[in-house]
């Protein structure tokens, strides 16, 4: 499951991902991250049986923890052309049933590069 | 063996059997291609992609006082009307003048189809046969006399797959190729697009009536760059009969606007032969996989495949598993394929006969060009360091050579960054005036000394910036290239 974590510049200079991984005792997949002087934010993922540990952990250092569920959107624009399918770096898009593209959104971790390729504009993040 | 004329026949009694292209092939490995011949009449063909060389003619009638078009807009977009006073043809590639690549031909003709309505805008010096200077009106599809959409190339037999070796994303009519091979692309639908399934052009020629964007269309002769086994046609139809639905302008980021054109063709299945051959499965059609890194004509092959291979997602290169797109729709061309089925059955599309054949061999030249010059012949010697040389050793060979750009080299000559002036007056501000390697950039775009000048050319435009290092393609430092080496060139010096 994914995870958004805001954090401000106290929170920049610890390795809070460090200290989540060994106090809540389980591994985390950076999908995304963006950290800068003042602030950062960051995508993860964590097994889902380890999520509430993991949030706890992160709220105690004070960063902002939120289930991260703003996903891709493919609108019936879609001609089903594919140039999508490729360029995912988590593979949202795939070739399915009837020859149609299909997105699995819940793997999507908002890097919006898919919707810079779209040659009719179908997708959209929130 | 069944002529045109027998399967008209048999359409008309409602007793002809027509099948789609994927059907088709199962059917010939299960019967063999003399008894599929006898079961099946028609096999349906479709392909739904970007289709660049696309466009419509357009007659506007005459305005009171009339006008002899010299220069016509279609919301923004240029149409060319070198012709009559009020005909035009518009391409589906041109930009438009206000949006640049989020609009164009491609939109104004999907606009047309949708039944909106478009600005008419357009200029003329005036004559006395037609003395008004200009025109400002609306119009839809209704109001035209003709709107034709003729289609110079169209149909891609097979076209090469695309991918991308060099360190930056390439955006192109291919769509976005990622860096070190990091994605393939490919066109074309393979066993089921139409030339696949008729590949010594026995049944489609000149005259076939094919299934256009939703229309009744016709094959009017080989299409442009028609090269067997990279075949095309050239196509038409009238706008005002066709179906968004297998439509689509497009915009291919980076590159341009294009249409997404949708056609049908049906293959009579005359004689076993033409069983045999649409029959043909996307193992057996073969292209190229070629490297869009090289910015010139002849790329690259970097590998063969088949379609089959290309549709499984996944290739190999260079021990990597590389992901692929698809850039023609195969669900869009699946549905055309069954339009056009479904459309004989009832009785509402015949076969025609070709009046002519298409040339099944056909080769396609490259431009003549007078010369190309290339970089090696342009370039300025480089002045290279080596990473550890100290800054301030560089600012004085910066200032005695009276140069802005030192390549860094390694002990085998090979680039590993550059200085320029700007690093080393940041330096100086910045107190850091150590070595050359703790101050240069590493990340070098390059240019190779066999690419032509104009190579050159766009890498500074895109990256904003005046200097180029030129090397071999092992990275050895041969020379530098300048903007001043470019404007020397342009002033003829």
């Amino acid at each position: 499951m994914m995870l958004e974590l805001k954090f401000d510049s106290r929170i920049v200079k610890e390795p809070i991902i460090s200290k989540a991984t060994l106090e809540a005792n389980t591994l985390i997949n950076i999908m995304r991250a963006n950290v800068g002087a003042r602030h950062g934010e960051m995508v993860i993922e964590v097994e889902k049986s380890r999520v509430d540990t993991v949030i706890e952990v992160f709220q105690s250092y004070g960063v902002e923890v939120s289930k991260f569920d703003r996903k891709i959107i493919k609108s019936d624009e879609c001609v089903h052309c594919g140039a999508c399918v490729s360029i995912c770096p988590v593979e949202v898009f795939s070739i399915g049933k009837e020859e149609k593209v299909e997105a699995d959104s819940i793997k999507c971790i908002h890097c919006g590069v898919c919707v810079n390729v779209c040659p009719v504009q179908a997708l959209t993040l929130p | 063996m069944k002529s045109i004329h027998d399967i008209n026949e048999k359409i008309r009694e409602g007793n002809v059997s027509v099948i789609t292209a994927d059907e088709m092939k199962d059917i010939v490995e299960e019967l063999g291609p003399e008894k599929a011949a006898k079961e099946v009449d028609v096999v349906t063909t479709g392909t739904f992609g970007a289709m660049c060389s696309s466009g419509v003619f357009l007659n506007f009638g005459h305005s009171d006082p009339q006008i002899k078009m010299e220069k016509v807009w279609l919301n923004d977009v240029e149409a060319y009307t070198g012709i009559a006073a009020v005909d035009a043809y518009i391409g589906v590639t041109q930009l438009s003048d206000t949006r640049g690549m989020e609009y164009g031909g491609a939109h104004v003709i999907e606009d047309l189809v949708r039944g909106r309505e478009v600005t008419l805008k357009s200029t003329a010096y005036g004559t006395d046969c037609y003395p008004r200077t200009e025109i400002v009106t609306e119009i839809s599809l209704e109001d035209l006399n003709q709107a034709v959409m003729l289609n110079p190339r169209n149909a891609y037999q097979r076209y090469n797959a695309a991918t991308n070796s060099s360190e930056q994303t390439l955006k192109t009519y291919m769509g976005t190729l990622l860096p070190e091979f990091g994605n393939i692309t490919f066109a074309g639908t393979g066993e089921i697009s139409p030339l696949n399934n008729d590949p010594e052009f026995r049944t489609i020629g000149i005259g076939t009536r094919i299934l256009l964007c939703g229309a009744t269309g016709y094959v009017i002769g080989e299409g442009t760059q028609h090269s067997p086994p990279y075949g095309t046609l050239m196509v038409k139809g009238n706008l005002k009969e066709m179906n968004p639905e297998f439509m689509r302008a497009a915009v291919m980021p980076g590159y341009g606007v294009t249409l997404f054109v949708g056609i049908g063709i049906p293959i009579p299945i005359l004689d076993d032969k033409m069983a045999k051959f649409a029959a043909v499965r996307d193992e057996e059609i073969e292209t190229k996989i070629i490297d869009f890194g090289v910015p010139r004509r002849d790329k690259p092959v970097v590998k063969k495949v088949t379609y089959a291979e290309l549709r499984s997602g996944k290739v190999e290169i260079n021990g990597d598993e590389v992901r692929v797109s698809p850039l023609s729709s195969y669900y869009v061309s699946g549905k055309i394929a069954a339009e056009l089925r479904d459309r004989i059955l009832n009785e509402s599309f015949f076969l025609t006969l070709p009046v002519e054949r298409i040339p099944a061999k056909e080769t396609f030249k490259p431009m003549k060009q007078t010369t190309i010059r290339v970089v090696k012949n342009v370039m300025s010697p480089a002045i290279p360091i080596t990473p550890d040389t100290d800054v301030d050793e560089a600012s004085r060979l910066i200032i005695k050579k009276g140069v802005n750009h030192l390549p860094v080299i390694d002990e085998e000559k090979v680039l590993i960054g550059i200085v320029t002036s700007w690093d080393i007056a940041k330096a100086v501000a910045t107190g850091k005036i150590g070595k050359v390697k703790d101050i240069m950039t590493r990340k070098v775009i390059t240019v190779l000394s066999d690419d032509p000048v104009v190579v050159a050319a766009r890498k500074m435009e895109k990256y904003d910036i005046s200097a180029l290092p030129v090397t071999d393609t092992k990275k050895h430092l041969i020379g530098l290239i300048t903007t001043e080496d470019l404007s020397k060139l342009l002033s003829g010096g």
